[in-house]
């Protein structure tokens, strides 16, 4: 394959690499390199989001107890190792922040929007490289600004990830100026590197596909990817602008949202959830992408209603923008206005029922091969579909009006987001982790680490729905001070073992990801006979990904055609003409 | 336990509770059959050798009808929900003749203003009692809440009762207690550092209790209202 | 019978030019009230069970303290008469609020600029000390256990800096941060003692949180000065 004629459309870059380490590995413009160092930045805020969440844990489950290792926080944090309140809702603040906008967000569009795109569309790198490379060290520099947070005085930013006005703009309710102003600031800082992100993944889909790629040709990853980059695009400015708008009422005096001063405090939540539920989609489409690619190789068969999956990422896309009000039914909001999200909100259940089922078909009569990714994507649907089904609750307002609020809203969110978004992404970390580092990970440990992750999770979060049901709020520092939450106490305190081993079994994942680096079994160029362009490149990739710019002939997921020796069928591999596949004429 | 819904003292808890159960019903089949699906297709097609998987695209007449079922089910639940949220929130639901208190929430009280023995609220003689909302039983009840500093949430889990009350907006929550007793209140929006500590109670009397309590806070508190002669010793 | 606040003098001189510039005299006094005193408004803390078993009868709001005749609570400080630009250093003992029987103790008490004060709860419940000062940082803080400390400081000069806690909305206090170590709280009898002052003639004011301000003149000798004033009920 390497011969030299084939090197001709990229001769600047299939040369031998000279690029100085700083500039491979540093400050580079390659988008693999970029997207994993999205990846592990992703991946520290992931860990230390789920540290924060263990906080949050203990003082839930053991209310007033001094916490393991509590006695090395500082007086401001937690006296004699008991935790403080100002600090539990900097806690819960933060791990809210955290996760959403440093850990899943920049690990499905940074790490995979990155890695993905170029190698999956056949093109050598992305539209802008070196906007690519500013995307991320901007990331770097909001995620320090966030970090400095919790060591200023009046600790971290205390309103909740939601930020709530007039709470989070008013430092002598909260008791939090320089945290709070910090939060905002970084935000706006996030959002530049995700505009400048999503700028240059749109730009890639459309102009840099390799011949023959057509759209009806793209692997549901990259449309997923497409359509959340769009959202990105959207909806990014609007949280920047209100993030504006905070800061200022903060710190210059200005009164958006101070109702003393004709300021409206709900002008706040209409920003903040107009690009919030389109956020909530961006953290979801592309892990429905990736599970997409991956139950179809691992069912060796084509991905169920392709076409339909497609109109429901669009229609998810769309949809995402006109349903910000269920977030506010019991906001004070015109209740007049409570009938349209409730409908608008409940149709999104239509497009999300398509994928399910779809990915059952995907299932059905296939051959279906256990490997540590798949199980992942199983997982997904399994778990996506409760977090979806849960919904429906929450849609129909007069039920919303009970358990808004409750632990069930936190049992719901967790649902879509850990047992979505990031099972997901343990499916896509896993089956692309040889892509990226040309090795491959465990699989024994990966197995044993999906089901313990499996049974812990749902130990944690589905007796949440449970204390919701019985009216448990969230984000409240000590339960037992009502009476009526008393009962629960049992309950959150398994819920809090649960989580614990939840987390330890995370170490599992990250000894895992990292002995593989250096010691995994030698990876080929396609472990998995998958389908996908990036398989037709040796692992990893090289510089300038393609020895030869790859020509598309084939629909993405081309397995098990009949008539075929091997079970798969590459994107650039021609077909005998007299056997061509029924898919690949789209 | 489990997914039972707590016993509920007022008119709007049969309603909500129903809807509930039914979201539950459906919701269960719906997670009943997809999970079961999942576990069957993962054990049924799982890769065993000398079997290959079908070459199958996909089945128009199957995504249709999952495609309407889905549709149609969820147009059901949100039509069902129309008339229940009407009678709690609706622009106009606040029967009329409904027992008045204003509600003032500030961190972290929540401050329940009476009407005197003149039975007018905001008059001179109206008293202020600290985290106390003492009702009588089956009367309409309508509560005039302001927030002083930032947004609060109305919430009473026994009457399955939720309102944020947010500063500048006057939010008129109303509701019917049907079971005397004493019922605790919440606040369910983040309000700052002592948010979990923003309780209070709300005491269902009946009717004859309820005067008399009445009656004896409005004394207390016209006797504070006056200067007494306590003699400086 | 209603009399205008009136204040009376009592002055003694023994005066020798060294003496003056070396004595460094106590004033003492009394703050005076005359008239009924109002009753304390109630406070109902059946909703802290911890705190209500602190006390034997219903415990009230202690805004005005009266007894034998003397008005406690009231800060006395210097107003003038002290040399220009004079500045003493803070000492390095804090000043102490304690939080007990969820009421502040003190209600009324003075810190030099950049003392630290020393925040204490007695109670086994959670306080939360809101500070609203105009010159300097406010802060916002939280104690939910018992025997919890915590130590802040106001580097900038500032009468009366509000304290109050946001949990239980009765209580609250005043913290008076002065430059000079001049000033004293009366006690629950009224008396008072201002010590050190260097001998001169000092105008003196009188603060209450219900009766506003009164001032005095002193002359302070070696043998130290005497001052009186009279709150009035309204």
């Amino acid at each position: 394959m390497a011969t030299t004629a084939a090197v001709v459309d990229h001769a600047t870059h299939a040369h031998a690499d000279d690029r100085s380490f700083i500039r491979k590995y540093i400050f580079s413009t390659d988008h693999k390199i970029i997207g994993i160092q999205f990846g592990l930045m992703s991946l520290v805020f992931l860990a230390l989001g789920g540290t924060l969440a263990m906080m949050i844990r203990w003082q839930l489950g053991f209310p007033g107890k001094p916490m393991p290792l509590g006695s090395l926080l500082p007086e401001t944090m937690a006296a004699g190792g008991i935790m403080l309140p100002e600090f539990y809702v900097a806690l819960v603040t933060m791990h809210g922040t955290i996760m959403v906008f440093f850990a899943i967000m920049p690990l499905l569009m940074g790490l995979f929007g990155n890695f993905l795109i170029p190698l999956k569309i056949g093109a050598p790198d992305m539209a802008f490289p070196r906007i690519n490379m500013a995307s991320f060290w901007i990331a770097v520099s909001a995620g320090v600004l966030m970090m400095a947070g919790f060591f200023v005085e009046g600790g971290h930013a205390g309103a909740g990830w939601t930020g709530y006005a007039p709470l989070s703009a008013r430092p002598d309710l909260s008791g939090v100026s320089l945290g709070q102003e910090l939060w905002c600031l970084s935000l706006i800082i996030l959002g530049l590197a995700s505009i400048l992100g999503a700028t240059n993944y749109i730009t890639t889909v459309i102009n840099m596909r390799a011949p023959g790629m057509t759209w009806f040709r793209l692997p549901l990853s990259i449309w997923a990817l497409f359509i959340a980059s769009i959202l990105v695009l959207l909806a990014i400015p609007i949280l920047s602008g209100a993030a504006i708008m905070l800061l200022f009422d903060q710190t210059i005096g200005t009164n958006f949202f101070n109702p003393a001063t004709g300021g409206q405090p709900l002008l706040w939540q209409h920003l903040f959830w107009y690009f919030g539920h389109p956020e909530v989609y961006i953290l979801i489409l592309p892990a429905m992408g990736f599970v997409s690619d991956v139950l179809a190789c691992g069912s060796r068969k084509p991905v169920f209603g392709y076409h339909s999956m497609i109109y429901a990422i669009i229609s998810i896309g769309f949809l995402g923008w006109i349903v910000w009000g269920h977030h506010m039914f019991q906001s004070g909001m015109n209740p007049t206005l409570g009938m349209t999200f409730t409908i608008s909100t409940l149709l999104i259940a239509v497009p999300s029922a398509i994928k399910v089922f779809n990915w059952m078909g995907t299932m059905w009569r296939g051959s279906i091969h256990f490997t540590t990714p798949v199980l992942h994507a199983v997982g997904f649907v399994a778990m996506f579909t409760i977090g979806g089904l849960s919904g429906v609750f929450m849609s129909s307002t007069p039920v919303d009006i009970y358990i808004h609020d409750t632990y069930f809203i936190v049992a719901h969110l967790h649902y879509v987001l850990f047992g979505g978004s990031l099972f997901g992404l343990f499916a896509a970390i896993t089956f692309w982790y040889p892509k990226m580092f040309g090795r491959m990970m465990n699989e024994f440990w990966g197995k044993v680490h999906f089901w313990l992750t499996m049974v812990f999770y749902n130990a944690v979060f589905w007796p949440m729905h449970d204390i919701g049901v019985h009216g448990h709020m969230r984000r409240i520092y000590d339960p037992s001070q009502y009476d009526f939450l008393k009962p629960l106490a049992p309950v959150n305190t398994f819920i809090s073992i649960s989580a614990f081993l939840l987390f330890a079994t995370q170490g599992i994942f990250a000894l895992n990801f990292i002995i593989s680096w250096f010691k995994g079994e030698k990876a080929g160029r396609n472990p998995w006979k998958d389908t996908g362009l990036e398989w037709s490149t040796p692992s990893p990739a090289p510089h300038g990904n393609f020895e030869k710019t790859p020509t598309v002939y084939n629909a993405p997921y081309e397995f098990s055609v009949p008539g075929m020796a091997e079970d798969y069928l590459p994107q650039d591999q021609k077909a005998d003409q007299s056997r061509a596949p029924a898919g690949a004429g789209h | 336990m489990g997914w039972i819904i707590p016993h509920g003292v007022s008119t709007f808890t049969p309603e909500i509770d129903r809807l509930y159960y039914i979201i539950l019903v459906i919701t269960g089949i719906a997670f009943v059959l997809v999970e079961i699906g999942l576990i069957y297709f993962s054990f049924k097609y799982r890769a065993q050798p000398g079997r290959k998987a079908h070459y199958i695209h996909g089945n128009v007449t199957a995504e249709v009808i999952w495609t309407a079922v889905t549709a149609v089910t969820v147009v059901i639940i949100g039509i069902m929900s129309v008339p229940v949220w009407n009678k709690v929130k609706g622009r106009n639901s606040v029967p009329a003749g409904a027992l008045a208190y204003n509600v003032t929430a500030k961190q972290f009280e929540w401050n329940v203003g009476y009407p005197g023995p003149d039975g007018q609220l905001n008059t001179a003689d109206d008293f202020k009692v600290r985290n106390q909302l003492h009702v009588p039983v089956n009367r309409d009840v309508v509560l005039e809440a302001t927030a002083e500093d930032v947004i609060h949430s109305f919430f009473v889990p026994a009457f399955r009762l939720k309102q944020d009350v947010v500063p500048g907006m006057r939010m008129r929550i109303w509701f019917r207690a049907t079971e005397p007793g004493p019922y605790e209140i919440a606040c369910a929006e983040l309000c700052g550092l002592g948010h979990y500590k923003m309780r209070a109670f709300v005491t269902v009397h009946t009717q004859e209790e309820y005067d008399q309590w009445l009656a004896e806070r409005a004394a207390q508190a016209q006797s504070e209202a006056q200067p007494s002669a306590v003699a400086s010793r | 019978m209603k009399r205008l606040a009136r204040y009376t003098l009592t002055l003694a001189f023994a005066v020798t030019g060294a003496t003056q510039l070396l004595a460094q005299g106590a004033v003492t006094g009394t703050v005076k009230f005359t008239g009924a005193a109002p009753a304390n408004p109630k406070i109902d803390m059946a909703e802290e069970p911890i705190c209500k078993a602190k006390y034997t009868t219903a415990p009230t709001d202690p805004v005005v303290v009266v007894n034998k005749g003397g008005l406690g609570n009231v800060f006395i400080s210097v107003t003038s008469g002290l040399p220009a630009g004079a500045k003493a250093a803070a000492p390095s003992t804090p000043g102490t609020i304690d939080q007990q029987g969820c009421l502040y103790h003190p209600r009324v008490f003075g810190v030099m600029a950049g003392q630290s004060i020393e925040i204490k709860n007695s109670d086994a419940v959670l306080h939360n000390i809101k500070a609203m000062p105009k010159k300097n940082r406010g802060f916002n803080i939280s104690q939910p256990t018992a025997g919890m400390k915590t130590m802040k400081t106001f580097p900038v000069a500032e009468a009366a800096v509000p304290f109050e806690c946001n949990v239980h909305g009765w209580m609250k206090a005043k913290v008076f941060v002065m430059d000079t170590p001049y000033f004293a709280v009366s006690d629950e009898n009224g008396a008072f003692s201002l010590k050190g002052l260097p001998a001169g003639t000092y105008t003196l004011e009188a603060w209450h949180e219900k009766y506003g301000t009164k001032t005095a003149t002193v002359t302070v000798t070696a043998t130290g000065g005497t001052a009186t004033f009279t709150f009035a009920a309204s």
